[in-house]
């Protein structure tokens, strides 16, 4: 017998008492409630923001311009984008004129660990969508916007279009059918990194990003 | 190790490691400063008490659902998962898993291996095992860094360093680490901490994490982290290791979002984590980072003990949230140390007899006022007290046949079990207790003024010299 | 089966179970809670043969023990009054615990449980049960209330206290840090882990005088045994021949607050 049938056969020994099947749908019924976009917008900036994330209210026409603001702010000369995607080539488009470079994840994490993991300082990524209730953004990294792009570089910049906020995360999941179509990794980031380990004091850039930047797209066009 | 594990009785040491805390001011304002601090994080987040309550109960159904299930979704998971191209490993003991982790580390001539927080790999010291076989294990959340370097164990579930001062932290980070010069800036000591942890990410051979959901639907493993190491980890790495106790399954997507808000906000008082990461397998032919080989190790380690007594079992519906030590008052006075477990606190005292039998830790139940304040706030209703009613019970009774639990009995003592019967005879009897009660008032000047431990700090215990039932007597 | 002493129903008979802490070390709180719901017409029954509610060999792990001496309480009520628990902790015993004890025992569950409908809290009782209203004659007074963790974790009547106090005209009621902490007496296991019982039972104490409260009031004698005694052997200690916190059982200061 091996430890996996062990370990079965002990359960399966166990007198176990069937469980109803929890009611998880009217529990958010009755507690969470359909907001209208602004009320979701706000109350997604409201927490993401109260996670110590920049949040810049722009439009489809004004973002680049947010965006090379934002670089110059912060005087970051290198951004790393993802060129096949529409953001990612609106903004080569605008730093090509702005003489910010940009960088590509066009090859595996192998052939350019080194210059991923010290010479990046910010990168610019979409999201899938946004979670209201705990100020949450969702990204689903792929081939173009790899799982890296949006942790190793210190400051990270998403785009989010605010019709893609949804209320509850349980919502999210359920409108969007994520059962059956997870990627290899789903992910849901809602500030800066961030730890209190030294003496329950708040410290950010932790292992990831220490800044989050959000562009919320449509907000005040 | 193995020997290191079984060996170690964390109910002997128990009462001296906690006195020492007890007799440091400085510790105990300490302990009892960071407590506070996440008891009112926890109680900004929970405005609405029939929120919690029926939030509560809705995880505490969940678990029990899962649970009710556990054997038919583990072999789910094991589909899912294989199906997603994730292997699967199951573990009955430490040294299985171990020796399952180290097998993998070998196949791939791994020399530096960074961890992700992971209780399931202190439980099993996986660290110790590494260092056997000459792989550096290198804790990377902060907590455990400082742990680590310090030639530390956790003191608690979430807050791994909370027994540490900056200070104290400052000066290790000036004596263990090159180059650094002594800074107490919280602010500062993190950034060192980055530095060093990133140039191991970048050379890490294996990643190793541990899980808080595996949805047996979808093949999923999901991590709760802030600080990103989690998704270092399990993504810097070629290699990804998870291991997990064989109760953290759940059946459905949609049971993660109801638990993953009770952990977060009972652990540290977040509506959410910084980072919540689902993984369902590893790189893709097209993808251009992730490790290219996943593992799941699955750990019995006495849970399936846990399992088969259906009052026991609810010690499983656990989620690591630690709000019982936070909440705990005994744990705030002694810290997590003291109680030489893996787990401490409230949930350690609970779970800790399965995995190292009552032999081991045959007080540790005793360590409790049984306040109740473990269970008010636990997010999944574990009935906290209760079990540990059910523990003393388990270990002070007379050894017999085919006990729930290894070690049943280990705390047996014929003297104090005929003390309790000779106190059930008087008890249940009004003459005897009568004729006792009486004499006991009557010479309550021989009451000694030395009644041991309750005379420590307090005056001593004497009978009034009239009962209530004389006074009514002598009323009517 | 209709209970005496449901909402709106004012009882004319009650049980009273004094608890065998009462009984043997504070008589003095059994005979002022008897006495005030005397006062309220209210005819009080001690059944002579009670003795212990069991709790002590229950929470320590001899459940055998326990429902030896629960056995015999269990016979003392056999009218359907209510039984009047002027403790907490006994008071949760009764209530939440004899059914769970006798499961193995359909005759008596089914009597434990018949039981635990008529159980009261004191406060509880005079708060929810009389619907008293407490006339203050005294003069003005600061006090700090300490609810034990089973009436207010397993009871859940941890208002009541505070409500009845509040009541009183002329009397302050002190918040003190860390209201809902254990006191850190919890049985046995004040003699099996000393150091920490200790340490609670002092900071309790600490949090208690830091209020500047001229007394500590309890529903619960454990707790006051911890408290009190921990209180007078500091006194000791510190060679103070007055008491610098006193206290008593909140029946007690109920009474002489609403006597003349």
């Amino acid at each position: 017998m091996s430890s996996r049938d062990r370990i079965l056969a002990k359960l399966n020994a166990a007198p176990v008492l069937p469980k109803a099947v929890p009611d998880i749908a009217s529990w958010y019924a009755t507690h969470r409630f359909e907001e209208t976009t602004a009320e979701k917008v706000a109350r997604f900036r409201g927490c993401i923001e109260f996670a110590h994330a920049e949040v810049y209210a722009v439009t489809q026409a004004t973002w680049p311009q947010k965006l090379c603001e934002v670089l110059n702010t912060k005087q970051i000369e290198k951004l790393l984008v993802a060129p096949a995607t529409p953001h990612g080539q609106r903004a080569t488009e605008v730093l090509t004129e702005t003489g910010i470079t940009f960088r590509a994840y066009d090859q595996s994490i192998e052939a350019w660990r080194e210059e991923m993991f010290h010479d990046v300082p910010a990168s610019l990524t979409g999201a899938r969508g946004a979670i209201a209730e705990t100020g949450t953004l969702v990204l689903w990294p792929d081939a173009d916007e790899p799982r890296l792009m949006s942790l190793l570089p210190p400051v990270h910049i998403v785009l989010i279009d605010v019709n893609t906020i949804h209320n509850t995360f349980y919502e999210m999941m359920q409108s969007e059918g994520w059962s059956g179509s997870l990627p290899t990794n789903a992910l849901l980031i809602s500030g800066p990194s961030k730890t209190a380990d030294i003496q329950v004091t708040l410290a950010y850039g932790a292992h990831g990003p220490k800044e989050l930047i959000v562009l919320l797209m449509g907000e005040a066009s | 190790m193995s020997d290191h594990a079984l060996s170690f009785m964390p109910s002997e040491g128990f009462r001296a490691r906690s006195k020492e805390v007890v007799e440091n001011p400085f510790l105990r304002k300490s302990f009892r400063g960071a407590m506070d601090f996440l008891i009112n994080k926890r109680v900004t987040q929970f405005p609405s008490a029939e929120e919690l309550e029926t939030l509560r109960t809705l995880g505490e159904q969940i678990r029990q659902y899962n649970l009710a299930n556990l054997p038919s979704l583990l072999v789910q998971l094991e589909d899912s998962l294989t199906r997603n191209g994730i292997k699967v490993h199951w573990a009955e003991t430490p040294d299985e898993a171990n020796a399952i982790i180290l097998g993998i580390c070998q196949a791939h001539s791994a020399k530096l291996m960074v961890k992700g927080k992971s209780m399931v790999s202190e439980e099993i010291e996986l660290n110790h095992a590494c260092e056997a076989a000459g792989i550096e294990a290198m804790e990377s959340d902060m907590g455990e860094y400082i742990v680590q370097l310090a030639g530390e164990k956790p003191s608690h579930i979430i807050m791994p360093a909370i027994h540490k001062t900056k200070e104290e932290i400052a000066t290790l980070f000036h004596e263990k680490v090159e180059g650094v010069d002594y800074t107490d800036n919280v602010d500062e000591l993190i950034q060192i901490g980055r530095r060093v942890l990133r140039e191991k990410f970048l050379v890490a051979d294996i990643g190793l994490s541990g899980v808080n959901f595996a949805v047996a639907e979808t093949g999923t493993l999901c991590l709760v982290e802030n600080e990103g190491n989690g998704r270092l980890s399990t993504t810097a790495p070629p290699v990804h290791i998870a291991i997990t106790g064989i109760e953290k399954i759940v059946e459905k997507l949609d049971h993660v979002p109801p638990l993953l808000s009770l952990l977060t906000r009972s652990a540290t008082g977040q509506n959410i984590s910084t980072y919540f990461n689902m993984i369902s397998g590893p790189r893709k032919a097209d993808e251009k980072d992730g490790p290219t080989e996943m593992h799941l190790v699955l750990l019995d380690n006495g849970r399936t003990q846990a399992y088969a007594d259906e009052e026991l079992r609810k010690t499983l519906q656990c989620i690591r949230c630690g709000a019982c030590m936070n909440h705990c008052p005994v744990y705030t006075r002694v810290g997590g140390h003291a109680y030489g477990t893996t787990y401490p606190g409230p949930i350690g005292k609970i779970i800790s007899p399965h995995m190292l039998g009552l032999e081991a830790t045959k007080t540790m139940a005793t360590a409790s006022t049984l306040c109740g304040a473990c269970g008010e706030v636990c997010p999944v209703k574990i009935p906290i007290p209760e079990l540990l009613m059910r523990l003393r019970e388990e270990s002070f009774s007379e050894p017999h046949a085919n006990p729930a639990m290894r070690g049943q009995g280990a705390g047996y003592s014929r003297l104090i079990t005929m003390v309790w019967q000779g106190w059930a005879l008087v008890y249940r009897s009004p003459m005897l207790y009568g004729t006792y009660s009486w004499l006991a008032s009557r010479f309550n000047w021989l009451t000694p003024s030395n009644q041991g431990p309750w005379t420590t700090v307090r005056v001593p215990l004497k009978p009034a010299p009239k009962r209530l039932r004389d006074l009514l007597k002598d009323k009517s | 089966m209709q209970i005496q002493g449901k909402a709106g129903q004012r009882p004319s008979d009650i049980y009273f179970f004094a608890t065998c802490v009462i009984d043997q070390f504070y008589p003095g709180a059994g005979m002022d809670a008897i006495t005030l719901l005397e006062r309220e017409g209210i005819r009080v029954h001690f059944p002579e043969e009670q003795t212990c509610c069991g709790q002590p060999a229950f929470t320590s792990g001899f459940p055998d023990e326990a429902r030896k001496v629960a056995a015999h309480q269990l016979t003392l009520f056999p009218e359907n009054w209510p039984v009047v628990v002027p403790s907490g902790s006994c008071g949760g015993m009764m209530k939440l615990h004899y059914p769970g004890l006798f499961a193995g025992d359909p005759a008596r569950k089914a009597q434990s449980e018949a039981l635990s409908a008529r159980i009261y809290e004191f406060t509880d009782f005079l708060v929810n049960v009389l619907g008293w209203k407490p006339e203050d004659k005294g003069g003005d007074c600061t006090v700090v209330l300490h609810t034990s963790c089973s009436a207010r974790r397993e009871m859940g009547v941890h208002l009541t206290g505070q409500q009845l106090l509040g009541g009183l005209d002329k009397v302050t009621v002190a918040q003190q840090d860390h209201e809902a902490e254990c006191c850190g007496f919890g049985g046995t296991f004040s003699i099996k882990q000393p150091e920490i019982s200790g340490a609670m039972v002092e900071d309790k104490l600490k949090s208690l005088k830091a209020t500047g409260a001229e007394r500590v009031v309890s529903a619960d004698c454990g707790c006051l045994m911890n408290i009190l005694g921990h209180a007078a052997w500091k006194d000791q200690q510190e060679g103070r021949k007055t008491a610098s916190l006193p206290g008593e059982h909140i029946a007690s200061f109920l009474l002489r607050r609403t006597s003349k």
